[in-house]
């Protein structure tokens, strides 16, 4: 950890007299991706912060949006650029959590506040934790592990499990058995933009596993469950929400009908933020809201909620104030651990099929007020 | 018509496109605009590796689709460096120790070694071939480096390798923007000169010629294959050193810099400023770098856009930019 | 019984790169061009599938769309840039086909939005079917073989067997020859780079069926097809087909095989990760060492 002070106090001093608050506003720099194959998920996250901004008439808050195209080393250097010239109070945004891993522990440490409305990289929940950094999504392990406890409590016994060969794959094999208690029929690492699973099914028929446990983002995702449905292996699937996603739903059509996934939020949620939510967006764009765009709701909200009731030039009463978290989360209950990062509960839910609409309804609670299991590392 | 006044022209051109690029971050430094001084750094490391890449491809005429492996090794090499002098354990321990540096005069002579003896190998293998074949063999090594990156856990796989904190350079805060593109300015200028030199010394001119007529270079006694070996291994040295300093404008190295987008990126610098003229590759980076930035402005689509213009230089200024200027189109 | 299925796997991933493959080895065989575009095209033939497809609910006349549109989308670009590359070199080649590339993704993107696209088979082609011995393998997977067959054939006949045929051999040999024989270069030109189009459209949308079909699903195909030309031999069909089917087997079964293979030797997830990186740097260590071996490719004539 010496290197980390010595991090510190150079970046700090380089910072000196580079904050930009003003008497009461706040300038937010917001990197995501809005091009290329991964826009979908950074436009859900931007749409849903500008909504909450707009719900709330804060004109005082000032965002500027700037797109990494997925890529690490760009947003590092909008990054800097939007510290240094844009001189902003609050960063967030990023969808990844390489580009996260990339960018947080150098913004932070220069004194800005980031608020993560996605990615949740397990160093930045344990040893590498920040004052200044909340995660408003979840951590990387979270659905994987409600995953696991829902797989027990189906009576699963066998599972086979498959993730992309990179480190959030691994982190999704390892978060699943850490609730998981059954045997494992089968533990495969595909290439990372693979998009035909011919070999895996192959595998997973041969495996004489009861259920089959996957985390495939994206494309991968869609592919994995067109060409398992094709495939005729009846084996039940469980994954993450990742692969369900509202927008990635309509892509997979019918292979997707009454597979068992975990979130900590679905439309449905019986509360009354998420009810006003998920009708001022569909007013406002036109589409379902993903859950992408709850976390970037919930992300402004949250960043509403200590605005008034602190300056963001004073960081120890505006830290507090985000500590509280008191602002009407779209999960209902929300809370932050010790490590900012949350304390929610996480849903199963079921994929259905409403009118010609693929959506998830919620069937049960996998986890409750689950944490994260880095939080002792976290040393603030 | 004077071959002294075209080489005095062409000389005039690459201090003025030289000049240009220090100029705007001086005066981006002087207005208070740091973030302009990192975009004129980025130019200049992206200049340097189009400056290595152009004295393989434009001199020895060696179309190289894999130099992002070079790229990407010196990017690394930095990276595994810096991070094992911050973690305080040795980056090998057998067959002899070698400790971690955060000092980038001991970090380079390292990347010129490591992107050396790779491109020696990668070289050897190619240049058996010769055409297209050449551009798949060099892309295949170049993937093959990519995905041996992304499943290289020790040093974050996929996700990349962060570390934190820019090498240090003696009597230079390496953090301040400007001190830090003084020495990616100064590298770029050290690249060329050598590029400069290599390209008129007898080496340089008998590269040239097995370029148009390795017939005659081969009657002449001389084995084309060595004299290529060479170029190439050059070539990837200096690429490799623009990767370093590319890890250390970031704090960070991922698989990113060594995949076929980055190898097309630095073809494409190369060829938008043009090809075996030494200037061309700043021009290339320079013009790409504002592209990026004042589109990006306009639409979420600037891609597109980009891609349009791209096509619009190679339809109708295929001597790249610099061929624009005086001194003609130089003939390829 | 793992093994069978994995060789069938092998063996459609194969013609599938061999339909994409057979173009690009065209187009460079007759106009001597390198298409980094062609991916491009194989997004458009499988986005034109799904549109189609999803406005008429007939996969039929999606098929027929893939083909149309590419075909369509091939020809407009043959003429109105690539025409003007031919006597360039490869590098400026390479830089506009990239620049295309850029042009097709963003301008996709643009019209039919950042989210993958629904695109699912018919009721008649969908499930698997028991083959001999036992072996439950998916229906469409089997058409995708046989379509790629089929092609094979197509193309064997048609290069052997007609008039049109003989114009692109003589295109290949002596392009001023066949010009000073009264053929019209520029439509033939036009028409190889058409038929090309229309192949990589057919497999975009055969392959956007079983996988997804979002922007920059062509590139990594793209990049694989180029291996397999450069195996196989510069513009030979045969080349392609033999060097696709290769390439299509050594990637299923060295995935396949590879993990369990070091699993006898390490600890199973080491084993697991390490198989995966050797299994995805295979076809490029088999490309090298057939390269290295024969610089021309397999049945390249020229270099």
């Amino acid at each position: 950890m010496k290197t980390r002070t010595i991090l510190l106090s150079t970046l700090a001093a380089m910072a000196l007299g580079a904050s930009g608050a003003t008497a009461e506003g706040i300038k937010v720099g917001m990197i995501t991706t809005l091009s290329g194959g991964g826009a979908g998920l950074g436009i859900d996250v931007r749409d849903g912060f500008d909504l909450a901004l707009k719900m709330a008439g804060a004109s005082d808050v000032e965002v500027i949006v700037e797109d990494d195209q997925q890529k690490p080393d760009i947003a590092v250097q909008i990054a800097d650029k939007m510290i240094q010239s844009d001189q902003v109070d609050v960063l967030t945004g990023i969808i990844w959590s390489n580009l996260a891993m990339a960018v947080v522990p150098a913004a932070v440490a220069q004194g800005k506040f980031y608020l993560s409305p996605n990615a949740g990289p397990s160093p930045l929940a344990g040893a590498g934790c920040d004052k200044n950094y909340f995660n408003v999504a979840w951590q990387n392990d979270n659905l994987h592990e409600a995953a696991g406890a829902y797989a027990n409590s189906a009576g699963y016994k066998n599972s086979f499990m498959l993730a992309p060969n990179y480190p959030a794959g691994t982190d999704a094999i390892t978060g699943y058995k850490r609730f998981y208690t059954g045997a494992a029929a089968g533990e495969v690492y595909t290439q990372l933009g693979q998009t035909d699973y011919a070999a895996e099914i192959a595998q997973i028929r041969a495996s004489g596993a009861d259920s089959v446990f996957f985390f495939l983002p994206g494309g991968m995702g869609i592919a994995f469950m067109k060409q398992y449905a094709e495939s005729g292996v009846d084996i039940p699937l469980v994954g993450p929400a990742f692969s369900f996603d509202q927008n990635i739903l309509q892509a997979v059509g019918d292979a997707a009908l009454g597979v068992h996934n975990t979130s900590q939020w679905n439309k449905d949620l019986d509360n009354p933020a998420n009810k006003a939510f998920v009708e001022a967006f569909q007013a406002e764009y036109g589409r379902l809201p993903s859950l992408y765009a709850s976390q970037g709701f919930d992300t402004a909200n949250l960043l509403l909620s200590a605005k008034a009731k602190a300056d963001v030039g004073d960081q120890d009463a505006f830290r507090a104030a985000l500590e509280a978290a008191d602002f009407a989360s779209t999960r209902g209950d929300f809370k932050f651990g010790p490590n900012h990062h949350p304390i929610q509960d996480i849903y199963v839910r079921e994929v259905v099929k409403e009118g010609d609409v693929y959506t998830n309804k919620v069937v049960g609670v996998a986890l409750e007020d689950r944490g994260d299991a880095y939080a002792e590392e976290c040393k603030m | 018509m004077g071959r002294v006044r075209r080489m005095r022209q062409a000389a005039i051109v690459n201090a003025a496109v030289f000049a240009l690029l220090v100029a705007v971050a001086l005066a981006a430094h002087v207005l208070g605009a740091p973030y302009v001084v990192t975009l004129a750094t980025k130019a200049a490391i992206f200049a340097m590796a189009g400056v290595g890449l152009n004295l393989a491809l434009g001199y020895g005429g060696m179309v190289s689709f894999g130099h992002a492996a070079f790229f990407g090794i010196g990017g690394y090499v930095t990276g595994i460096f810096a991070s094992h002098a911050a973690a305080g354990t040795p980056v090998l321990t057998l067959p002899f120790t070698v400790a971690g540096s955060a000092e980038m005069l001991g970090i380079w002579p390292m990347v010129m070694v490591v992107t050396a003896l790779a491109a020696m190998v990668i070289g050897a293998l190619s240049l058996r071939t010769t055409g297209v074949y050449f551009i798949m063999v060099t892309l295949a090594f170049a993937q093959m480096v990519y995905y041996f990156a992304i499943s290289w856990r020790a040093y974050g796989g996929e996700d990349g390798l962060s570390f934190y904190v820019r090498n240090s350079f003696p009597g230079l805060n390496t953090f301040a923007p400007i001190q830090f593109f003084a020495i990616a300015a100064a590298l770029l200028a050290l690249a060329m000169g050598f590029v400069a030199l290599v390209t008129r010394s007898r080496f340089g001119l008998a590269l040239q010629a097995a370029r148009a007529n390795p017939q005659r270079v081969m009657a002449s006694g001389i084995r084309p294959f060595a004299l290529r070996l060479t170029a190439f291994v050059l070539s990837a040295v200096i690429v490799g050193l623009a990767g370093s300093l590319y890890a250390d404008l970031n704090r960070f190295v991922s698989p990113a810099m060594l995949s076929w987008h980055m190898s097309g990126e630095i073809m494409v610098f190369v060829i938008l400023g043009g090809v075996g003229r030494l200037a061309g590759p700043v021009a290339g980076a320079g013009v790409f770098i504002l592209l990026e930035q004042v589109l990006g402005g306009v639409s979420d689509y600037w891609q597109a856009l980009l891609g349009l213009l791209l096509l619009a230089i190679v339809l109708y200024a295929p001597g790249g930019i610099l061929g624009l200027l005086p001194g003609g189109r130089r003939h390829v | 019984m793992l093994l069978a299925e994995q060789a069938l796997n092998g063996l459609q991933y194969g013609m599938m790169l061999f339909l994409m493959a057979a173009g690009l080895t065209l187009v460079f065989g007759v106009m001597g061009l390198i298409n980094l575009a062609h991916g491009s095209l194989y997004m458009l033939g499988a986005y034109a599938c799904a549109w189609v497809a999803a406005a008429t609910g007939s996969f039929a006349l999606g098929l027929a769309a893939s083909l149309a549109a590419a075909a369509a989308a091939g020809a407009v670009v043959e003429v109105a840039v690539i025409r003007r590359l031919y006597a360039r070199d490869h590098l400026e080649q390479v830089l506009a086909t990239f620049a295309l590339i850029l042009v097709f993704s963003e301008g996709t993107r643009w019209v039919f939005g950042s989210f993958p696209l629904y695109l699912t088979l018919p009721g008649a082609l969908s499930g698997a079917v028991t083959l001999p011995g036992g072996l439950q393998y998916p229906l469409f997977r089997l058409a995708i073989i046989a379509t790629g067959a089929a092609v094979a054939l197509g193309l064997w006949l048609l290069i052997g067997r007609t008039r049109l045929g003989i114009r692109i051999r003589a295109g290949e040999a002596d392009r001023e020859m066949v010009a000073a024989l009264g053929v019209d270069i520029a439509r033939l030109y036009t028409m190889v780079f058409a038929l090309g189009a229309a192949l990589a459209g057919l497999a975009g949308a055969l392959v956007g069926t079983i996988q997804s079909v979002q922007v920059g699903m062509g590139e990594p195909v793209l990049i694989l097809a180029f291996v397999v030309i450069v195996i196989g031999g510069i513009g030979s069909i045969k080349g392609a087909f033999v060097a696709a089917l290769l390439v299509g087997l050594t990637d299923a079964l060295g995935k396949a095989l590879l993990p369990s293979l070091f699993a006898r030797v390490m600890e199973a997830s080491a084993a697991n990760g390490i198989g995966a990186a050797l299994g995805s740097m295979l076809i490029y260590i088999l490309m090298a060492a057939v390269l290295i071996w024969r610089p021309e490719g397999l049945y390249g004539a020229r270099a």
